[in-house]
């Protein structure tokens, strides 16, 4: 078991250090390859937090939808291989409220202010 | 430098012109670069613009038109009177400055956000809808015996061809996957009419003033088609740009854009328009894809590309929107 603080505390000290103390201090293309920079910081601190859980609710639900056991890598092959080969497709029971539920769960990790996504979450589907 | 060969140039081609001011980059990666400058003239500065691909870097990528077509066609466009610069100069090999050439500079924005957002705009946005259509309407009219060669591709080659881009990025992705599906299902078959195809018109590719579309950029996508592809793409969700209900770019309509089209005398399919903003929703969704592998791949590591690359899931969304609706 590794010390504390943990890499999401970590990860978030440094992204906030630069939002608070660096960017005042920057302008032009460095202060926008900095607000990138930054953005990855927080997304990387997003996907620490959630990710455990939204992996561990996908594999369930893939498992259910797909008889069989595996990695969240192994079973997403599986799907996509059953998608390709018309075996699985939108009459498939599950698959729908699956995507949708795996796709919010990215959104929420990759781009929680995109439109499409807040929209979809107002929703509360 | 890069002044030197310019202002040699346009001593040769611009009569009265003495010289170069104010050259700046403006953007482009290694094989493609735009360039702004005045050209000093007695009568006063001529904004111009140098599109060019610098010597060395001749190879066009397989999708890619080519500077040359380019020119020609912007310069068909300006003379048919679909707004766009005036070509000045198709570099030769005595400039000494590559393959490309040189335009009229036109004022205006060409950042989808500010469009989207500034109050100088306020008054433009209710019209551009409409008037993308009667532009794209005289882009798909311009006579075929007169434009320069230039690759032509049907819906079903265009899926093949996406699929294999997929396939090689060997990044399983469900709903990539129903969509593949979904559009050889829906695949509509070749088109009655092929007319020139610009493939990139779009919010963040025109110059827009006060008075609605000065200019319609980046024709390096140009090919032959189904023009119902322009009419799907200018509609796909990333370029609303946050304005999502307004399928044309975040500026307006869909009923708009074809009243526009078809006043302009030309008829409108919105099932293969519908098809296209699939397609192009899938496109944007694979060149992400393309953007993470880059990354992975190429010495420079750029942030930029790495953060596009986490996009995908934009167009994940966007083709569920599309696909299966909730709520409906």
């Amino acid at each position: 078991m590794q010390d504390e603080p943990t890499p999401i505390e970590l990860t978030k000290s440094v992204a906030d250090f630069l939002r608070n103390d660096i960017a005042p201090l920057i302008s032009g293309h460095q202060a926008f390859k900095l607000r990138v920079a930054i953005n990855i910081l927080d997304l990387v601190t997003r996907q620490l937090t959630l990710e455990e859980g939204s992996d561990a609710a996908e594999v369930g639900r893939l498992r259910a939808l797909l008889g069989m056991d595996g990695s969240v890598t192994d079973l997403n092959r599986a799907l996509v291989e059953r998608i390709a080969k018309g075996e699985v497709d939108l009459a498939t029971p599950g698959l729908a409220e699956h995507l949708w539920a795996t796709t919010m769960d990215k959104l929420a990790v990759d781009q929680p202010n995109y439109a499409s996504y807040k929209r979809e979450l107002g929703r509360g589907g | 430098m890069i002044e030197a060969e310019l202002s040699r140039s346009v001593a040769r081609w611009c009569p009265g012109a003495t010289g170069v001011a104010g050259v700046a980059r403006l953007s482009g990666g290694a094989s493609q670069e735009t360039w702004r400058f005045d050209i000093v003239h007695p009568d006063g500065p001529i904004g111009a613009i140098l599109r060019r691909s610098p010597k060395g870097y001749g190879a066009a990528p397989t999708r890619a038109a080519g500077l040359g077509a380019e020119a020609q066609l912007m310069q068909l466009a300006y003379e048919a009177g679909v707004p766009s610069p005036r070509v000045m100069h198709v570099l030769v090999p005595d400039d000494n400055l590559g393959t490309g050439f040189i335009m009229q500079r036109v004022e205006g924005e060409t950042i989808a956000r500010k469009i989207l957002r500034d109050d100088e705009f306020a008054a433009t946005r209710p019209l551009l809808a409409r008037q993308i259509g009667e532009v794209l309407a005289k882009l798909h009219g311009l006579p075929r015996d007169k434009l320069p060669e230039l690759r032509s591709r049907s819906a079903t080659e265009e899926i093949a061809e996406f699929e294999r881009d997929y396939r090689s990025l060997d990044w399983p992705k469900p709903v990539f996957e129903l969509a593949l599906r979904w559009l050889r299902d829906h695949d509509p078959g070749p088109s009655a009419e092929t007319t020139l195809v610009h493939g990139d018109f779009r919010n963040g590719n025109l110059i827009i003033g006060a008075d609605g579309v000065r200019a319609v950029l980046d024709w390096e996508l140009a090919h032959l088609g189904d023009p119902m592809e322009d009419l799907g793409w200018v509609c796909v969700n990333s370029w609303r740009f946050g304005e999502i209900d307004k399928p044309v770019g975040g500026f307006g309509s869909r009923e708009e854009l074809f009243a526009g089209y078809e006043a302009a005398g030309r008829k409108v399919d919105p099932s293969r328009v519908k098809f296209w903003e699939v397609m192009g929703t899938l496109r944007w969704g694979i060149m992400c894809g393309g953007m993470m592998q880059r990354f992975r791949e190429s010495p420079d590591h750029s942030m930029e590309r790495a953060m596009i690359g986490r996009r995908a899931s934009e167009t994940e969304i966007d083709l569920l929107r599309l696909l299966v609706p909730r709520g409906s």
